[in-house]
């Protein structure tokens, strides 16, 4: 690639031609604050608190758009800068409402670390707006507070750009600018799928999860009520970093220990039922395949994707699995299997998922989702209200020893745990479906083909004579252009794995927030999904179908994969849905 | 045989003061005097008197009737028309010092004679629905001498030669954003014609396309030839209906002429130009914001870079040009580079049109050479202050412009002195100001209009702008202190600086003018809680001198609040703190006993 010379602060440093002038400050080792930037999401150059002195370039110069140009010099740390950037920050603050002190965001807020940085006078332009919250909390997934909102738009980005969602906007102009629906209908009205990708770029505490974790304590607290838990794959590689540890550490045996010690009857794992997923959704691909039924499959894990599908494919939801997702599989399991083994009445158990997730909220409340009477899951954390309650609880996190999960439903494959990054379900479905029918073990496990960040990747695969033809995306904006070109048979596939969330559950709406300075110049999703892939190679059950434990779940009480019984418990079924 | 064409304006001035009753009325009055045959009634566009509309002149003799009613149409027709003598009463005669007895023709008029129409020079003179007329007067010559003699470089360097500026307001040089654009390689590129004249007060745009839009139609041929454009697009605001429809007619003419669309003049040049309405929001006129309200989206702006020259409309390479910029194009091709150029200051070539208002009498359009001073267009062209007040400030650049104080109005009109003097040469809004203005309630209303029309999308302009009106609104009621100006000025300055759109650099200019030239106003409102003016309400008292009051008890039968107490025959009194400072018991009072202060 094409270099040039840029000098920053005096220092000379050689940069990509195409690097915008905040990616040559960082390569230099110098940082330049940002709050709307984000990069491939959102570079509209609003918020004018990267703003730098750069020869050619007149007035000042928004670091997170301008290229940078041979010979150019560039000055990020001038006292006018520097006043500028506190000026900025100060008149965003004085339209804030600031519940600093108990703000869901207050130690990851990225406009408070700013403030700080800068030393601002937060009562300087202080206006008299927003002293009180504009809740909007229709729907079951999320609360925003406009009073708390400073226009980055990164949600409306997200949102419409890389979800092809754009339910959310912005409402009128100048002062009284907000974000909000199509004429402020409330957002449950829209075709929003839930997937809280809005709220994990939100700088500030303008968009959170709706939190669920009272419930849940009460539930812990109610003697009569048998409390069980249990976390989505991708979480034990993200808990972490609530606690101050490096994006991507595995703490899975943390993990189980605090969930012990946070009260719960039994700490079990989502995994298990990542392992149970494959072996219905294996049959049913085998099933489709040899019996002519509905192709291509498209996987069913991910309730963002399979509400955006009753959307903007409801002539394509046959072609949905009729699997429920791992977490439904899991809370079904618990309330027929584990209730009869243990002798427990259905109704008195209480089901907990640790979720990446903000779409899980909304998919406990779908039809068809309570085999036993009664809803499968009954409350869907997230990894950050999980974070939560660990730490109200005053466990020592990082000082807890590694326990393991509770057997019976709490022992998974590598093929499990892959389920938390985009192509994890296809590879561990591949695995299955590649020795069921060639009859034996393979001698490569990993399909690194359909690994990776990338919005959409494919490959073929020759199971002992049958092709079969993958294709992998992630976003439900590249899930769109996917699925178009399948309806309009421009790509023929057999099966199809897609996530709503870009890069799978390691990228999902309920994980830990990263501040756009750290997202900018690091890839969590390939950071986040390493941690999965390492623990598979580790392992050496890395298969569903070995698991003893899926074993003995059929044996003793599903029958077979695709039973009548387990389609009872483990399968569901959707909705056509409109947009408008 | 027509031996007499009688023009009536069609401008939205006089259209809205009644001229197509008057035109109707004047057609149907000859067709009963039997003159229908000979006299030949045309609807051109403005004249640029507003003031004295409805405007009527009768050639060959060039009598200009001003404030036309449909009453006087028959006198009109039966005694000038017919016999031949001119309706004095209605004939616009001013009398100046060199020519007691009134002025022979109309260009002789001081409102006329200090000005040169370029831009404006077909606007009351042809019909602006037939295209014919336009062509009379070598319109469409200069896309005809373009296309079959010269190259495209040619023409750019035309431009550049002639020195021409943007009209919009910022004075890019028209032929180096032309040469930008031309540079770029693409598959497609687009001309614009932005015609969101969206300054409170300015409507030369408005009257350029109502008086003569097939000059904007050949320029933006012409352009489209120079730079390898395929399509053009005017923005124009939807409030602009009269200048729609004659565009539409235009275009359709146009077309029908094979003077746009395919192989114009029989030529491998092919150029179309479709219209799109603007929803009237201020911003829409920034290029950036244009080109995404025509895309579609909520007209907001884009970061610059990149330009539209690179990616402009739809993302390819882009021209927009000012309705008035366009207006100069063809005749500075038929005329040559050199003529515009000759007309003008070192720095800023050719002639500028400002639309007057405010405290002054001739409020309308007028075009003069750049390097006219401002005295001479308030006071030779513009006729002075109204009621013989005393001059303060002209505000030129619309609401982001800077107020100008009396000692710089012998300033040479151009770019740069504008600026220099804290101003801005804008679109061309000249607003005037005289004594009885509070020069901090002018910076806040130019302000409130910012505010309101800002989109909202950078914090500087959105909150920042917001904030600053506060301060003036805390200022005007009397709540202001010293240090809020110095907060003022410095946010003025962040605002200018870190604004991400011209919008919001410009905003806070009128704060900044004003407290540079009339600060002791400022200080008055801050110190004494004062208006020297007596225009802030919240600063003013009613007072009744005891000595002038009557005790006829009037004022207090007028009060709306019943704040003014007193006996029959008795001196009366005004409880301050209920008076709403409306100004009832001083427009009423018959001895002159209440003044306020």
């Amino acid at each position: 690639m094409d270099q040039v010379t840029v000098k920053i602060n005096g220092i000379e440093t050689k940069v990509p031609a195409n690097a915008t002038i905040l990616e040559a400050a960082h390569a230099a080792g110098i940082r330049i604050p940002t709050l709307c930037y984000l990069r491939e999401i959102n570079a509209i150059a609003a918020c004018r608190i990267c703003l730098v002195q750069a020869t050619g370039v007149r007035g000042h110069a928004a670091a997170c758009v301008q290229k940078v140009a041979d010979g150019m010099e560039i000055q990020t740390n001038t006292p006018g800068l520097r006043q500028a950037r506190k000026t900025t920050l100060e008149l965003i603050l004085s339209n804030h409402r600031m519940d600093c002190l108990s703000c869901d965001r207050s130690p990851d807020c990225e406009l408070q670390a700013l403030a700080h940085e800068y030393g601002v006078d937060q009562y300087k332009y202080m206006g008299n707006e927003n002293l009180k919250p504009q809740y909007e909390r229709s729907a079951p997934h999320l609360v925003r507070d406009n009073s708390k909102c400073i226009l980055c738009r990164r949600c409306v980005a997200v949102c419409g750009s890389n979800q092809h969602v754009a339910v959310i906007g912005t409402n009128e102009r100048g002062f009284d600018t907000h974000v909000g629906s199509a004429f402020d209908m409330p957002l449950n009205d829209t075709a929003c799928i839930n997937c809280g990708q809005c709220i994990s770029v939100c700088p500030t505490g303008a968009l959170c999860e709706r939190d669920d974790t009272h419930i849940v304590w009460d539930a812990l607290a109610d003697k009569t009520k048998h409390v069980i838990v249990a976390p989505a794959p991708s979480v034990r590689v993200q808990l972490g970093e609530c606690f101050g540890m490096p994006i991507g550490t595995n703490v899975q045996g943390k993990l189980a220990a605090a969930l012990r010690r946070l009260g719960f009857e039994k700490v079990f794992d989502v995994d298990f039922a990542a392992d149970v997923t494959i072996m219905e959704e294996g049959t049913e691909l085998l099933n489709r395949l040899q019996n002519g039924g509905k192709l291509p499959l498209i996987t069913s894990c991910s309730p963002g994707w399979v509400k955006f599908c009753e959307y903007y494919f409801p002539d394509m939801i046959e072609n949905l699995s009729s699997c429920k997702s791992p977490q439904q599989m899991f809370g079904a399991l618990v309330k027929t299997y584990y209730a009869e083994k243990m002798g427990i009445d259905p109704k008195d158990l209480f089901v907990v998922s640790i979720m990446p997730c903000t779409a899980k909220k909304f998919e406990c409340t779908r039809d068809n989702e309570a085999a036993a009477g009664v809803p499968d899951i009954d409350i869907s954390l997230t990894t950050r209200e999980l974070a939560n309650m660990i730490k109200r609880s005053g466990i020592r996190f990082t000082d807890l020893p590694d326990e393991e999960f509770d057997p019976m439903l709490g022992v998974a494959s590598g093929a499990g745990h892959i389920f938390g990054a985009t192509g994890g379900v296809m590879e561990a479905a591949l695995r299955t479906v590649a020795e069921i029918v060639t009859g034996k073990p393979l001698d490569n496990l990993d399909f690194t083909a359909v690994r990776g960040v990338a919005g959409c990747k494919e490959a073929e695969y020759d199971l002992a004579g049958t092709k079969v033809r993958v294709a992998v995306t992630s976003g439900t904006e590249n899930a769109f252009q996917l699925l178009e070109m399948v309806r309009k048979g421009e790509a023929d596939y057999h099966f199809i794995e897609v996530m709503a969330c870009p890069g799978g559950c390691v990228n999902g709406g309920g994980q830990p927030h990263q501040p756009g300075e750290v997202r900018n110049f690091y890839d969590l999703r390939a950071e986040r999904a390493k941690g999965l892939y390492s623990e598979d190679k580790k392992m050496k059950l890395r298969t569903s179908h070995e698991n003893p434990f899926v074993k003995e779940l059929y044996d003793t009480y599903l029958e077979k994969p695709g039973s009548h019984k387990a389609h009872h418990i483990l399968h569901t079924t959707y909705v056509k849905r409109k947009v408008y | 045989m027509i031996r007499s064409h009688v023009l009536i304006c069609g401008g939205t001035g006089c259209t809205s003061s009644g001229s197509p009753a008057i035109r109707e009325h004047l057609e149907k009055e000859l067709k009963r005097q039997g003159l229908d045959e000979e006299i030949k009634v045309v609807q051109t566009g403005c004249f640029g008197l507003c003031a004295l509309g409805p405007i009527m002149i009768v050639y060959p003799e060039g009598t200009f009737y001003s404030r036309v009613t449909e009453e006087d149409v028959t006198e009109i027709v039966s005694e000038h028309l017919l016999k031949g003598r001119p309706v004095e009463r209605l004939v616009y005669n001013p009398k100046t010092e060199d020519m007691p007895h009134g002025v022979t023709s109309l260009s002789e008029t001081p409102f006329y004679k200090s000005q040169m129409r370029i831009a404006l020079r077909n606007c009351g003179v042809i019909d602006p629905e037939q295209i014919d007329e336009y062509i009379a007067l070598d319109g469409y010559l200069a896309l005809g001498k373009v296309l079959t003699e010269m190259t495209p470089q040619q023409v750019i360097d035309v431009m550049k030669a002639s020195g021409l500026r943007g009209r919009g307001g910022a004075g890019f040089p028209t032929g180096t954003k032309w040469q930008f654009a031309a540079n770029n390689a693409s598959d497609e590129k687009f001309v614009i014609c932005n015609a969101d004249e969206g300054d409170p007060g300015a409507f030369m745009d408005r009257s350029i396309l109502e008086g003569d839009p097939h000059a904007v139609l050949e320029a933006m041929a012409i352009a489209g030839y120079a730079i390898g454009g395929t399509h053009g697009y005017i923005y124009v605001r939807a409030e602009y209906p009269i200048a729609v429809k004659r565009l539409e007619i235009a275009i359709d003419q146009a077309r029908e002429y094979g003077l746009l669309g395919k192989n114009i003049f029989g030529t491998d040049f092919s150029f179309d130009i479709d219209i799109r309405l603007g929803a009237g929001a201020f911003v829409c006129g920034e290029e950036t914001a244009l080109m995404t309200s025509i895309e579609g989206f909520r007209g907001e702006p884009r970061n610059k870079p990149p330009f539209p020259a690179e990616k402009g409309l739809f993302g390819k390479p882009t021209i927009i040009n000012n309705v008035e910029t366009l207006a100069n194009v063809p005749q500075i091709i038929v005329k040559g580079a050199q003529w515009f150029s000759s007309v003008g200051t070192d720095c800023t070539k050719g002639t500028k049109v400002f639309a007057l208002g405010g405290k002054i009498n001739n409020t309308g359009l007028v075009e003069i050479p750049m390097g006219t001073t401002l005295r001479q267009i308030l006071f030779e062209i513009g006729g002075g202050i109204p009621g013989g007040k005393k001059f303060k400030a002209a505000q030129t650049g619309g609401p982001s412009g800077g107020c100008i104080p009396t000692e710089h109005l012998d300033t040479p009109i151009d770019y740069e002195n504008l600026k220099a003097i804290g101003s801005m040469m804008g679109s061309g809004g000249l607003i005037v100001m005289d004594e009885d203005n509070c020069m901090v309630d002018i910076a806040r209303f130019f302000l409130e209009f910012t505010v309101d029309e800002s989109c909202g999308k950078c914090t500087p302009c959105r909150i920042g702008t917001r904030r600053l009106l506060e301060m003036l609104n805390k200022i005007t009621e009397g709540n202001g202190t010293l240090e809020d100006l110095d907060k003022m000025e410095e946010l003025s300055h962040y605002i200018i600086e870190n604004a991400l759109c011209g919008l919001g650099q410009t905003a806070p200019n009128p704060v900044l003018s004003t407290l540079k030239y009339f600060r002791n106003e400022y200080e008055a409102h801050v110190v004494e809680k004062r208006c020297p003016a007596g225009v802030c309400k919240k600063l003013l008292q009613y007072v009744i001198d005891p000595n002038k009051c009557t005790g006829c008890t009037l004022c207090a039968r007028k009060c709306p609040v019943s704040c003014i107490a007193g006996k029959v025959k008795e001196p009366h009194v005004i409880d301050q703190s209920k008076c709403i400072k409306c100004g009832a018991c001083m427009d009423n009072c018959k001895f002159s006993a209440i003044s306020k202060k």
